[in-house]
């Protein structure tokens, strides 16, 4: 890894760490339940304060049993996304370094020679 | 971003459903066309979907104090052009509307059209004009993912300003307080993605070199990694 993508994710995991340390924890306990809570719920909460009167006129078909299966689904989300870049990558880099290698380690002859055929015909 | 089952009124929810559907069906016709037309590129709109999967399941803290996450759909509507990321994005948000209950089935047209429509939209149009004006490939694409990712929130915040106007101050006030929730929120989100979105890139042109040739917004200048 060079050392500008070794900054890079650097940058990312500080972004993502140093709120966890500016952002005081709130002292009441209200506030302190919906420290770090998600913004859609926190529109939720304006939307109650802005149409007092509204009722949702739907409700979701599916919802998960916890925030255990829930977690559990976003991290099956996550493992998906990452597991395909994974893929990618190691196949990458593996025929980067198959490509580099061939010349350096097979005998010129080799690779003058045309490549004999993996099933010889009858 | 995601805007709750039930949450948006039923003429708004139809709304944005048919706003959003001509785009889906323009969306399924391009990535076959070019899938079609260039099949080596599987493998990198593979992984353009791979992205969005990956960071919009990640929610990050932020400066607010609250949580929200990233979207990932910039990444491939600068590779594949905005209208291949609006199937992508309509499987990830489909995928968390059935099993998560994020989002909902009758704000899916709504969701669709900030994550799947505006976002890459902007990503697409910020890279095109970033690049016409000479600016180099790092800082193009970083800057693309980040207005991107932000332009979907702020869809979100007017979408639901539109739905929830303020009784006092109308729609303006409303704007602004979903405005504080989301988009302010998302700022540092939209750099980290912006960062992320620079790091595949970077492997793409160290890897896939012959395959972003390719691509027409990448062919124009060369790709040197």
């Amino acid at each position: 890894m060079s050392r500008r993508t070794l900054m890079l994710l650097a940058a990312v995991l500080l972004i993502t760490a140093l709120p966890l340390c500016w952002v005081a924890q709130p002292t009441d306990a209200a506030a302190l339940a919906e420290h770090f809570g998600g913004a859609d719920a926190q529109a939720q909460q304006a939307i109650a304060q802005l149409a007092p009167h509204y009722q949702p006129w739907f409700s979701p078909v599916l919802e998960p049993a916890s925030n255990e299966i829930a977690s559990l689904l976003f991290a099956l989300q996550a493992a998906l996304g990452a597991g395909v870049i994974g893929f990618w990558l190691g196949l990458s880099v593996a025929r980067e370094r198959a490509a580099r290698q061939v010349p350096a380690t097979a005998p010129a002859s080799d690779l003058a020679r045309p490549a004999e055929p993996a099933h010889p015909q009858p | 971003m995601h805007i709750m089952e039930g949450f948006l009124p039923p003429a708004h929810a139809l709304g944005w459903s048919a706003a959003s559907l001509p785009f889906v069906i323009w969306g399924l016709r391009s990535m076959q066309r070019s899938v079609q037309a260039q099949p080596e590129q599987r493998m990198l709109l593979g992984v353009s979907a791979a992205f969005a999967f990956l960071l919009s399941a990640l929610k990050l803290p932020s400066v607010t104090g609250s949580c929200s996450h990233p979207t990932g759909v910039g990444l491939g509507a600068m590779l594949f052009g905005p209208a291949a990321m609006v199937p992508i994005a309509l499987v990830v948000l489909l995928f968390q509307a059935l099993l998560l209950a994020h989002g909902g089935l009758t704000t899916l047209g709504a969701n669709l059209f900030s994550m799947g429509i505006v976002g890459p939209l902007v990503s697409y149009g910020v890279f095109r004009l970033a690049r016409g004006l000479g600016l180099g490939r790092s800082g193009a694409v970083f800057g693309a993912a980040c207005l991107g990712d932000l332009a979907t929130y702020l869809c979100t915040s007017v979408q639901l300003a539109w739905a929830f106007p303020d009784p006092v101050g109308g729609m303006a006030a409303s704007l602004l307080k979903f405005g504080g929730i989301f988009a302010l929120t998302q700022i540092p989100l939209a750099v980290s993605e912006g960062l992320l979105t620079v790091l595949v890139v970077n492997a793409m042109a160290r890897f896939n070199a012959a395959e972003l040739q390719g691509l027409p917004l990448f062919a124009r200048r060369g790709v040197q990694a």
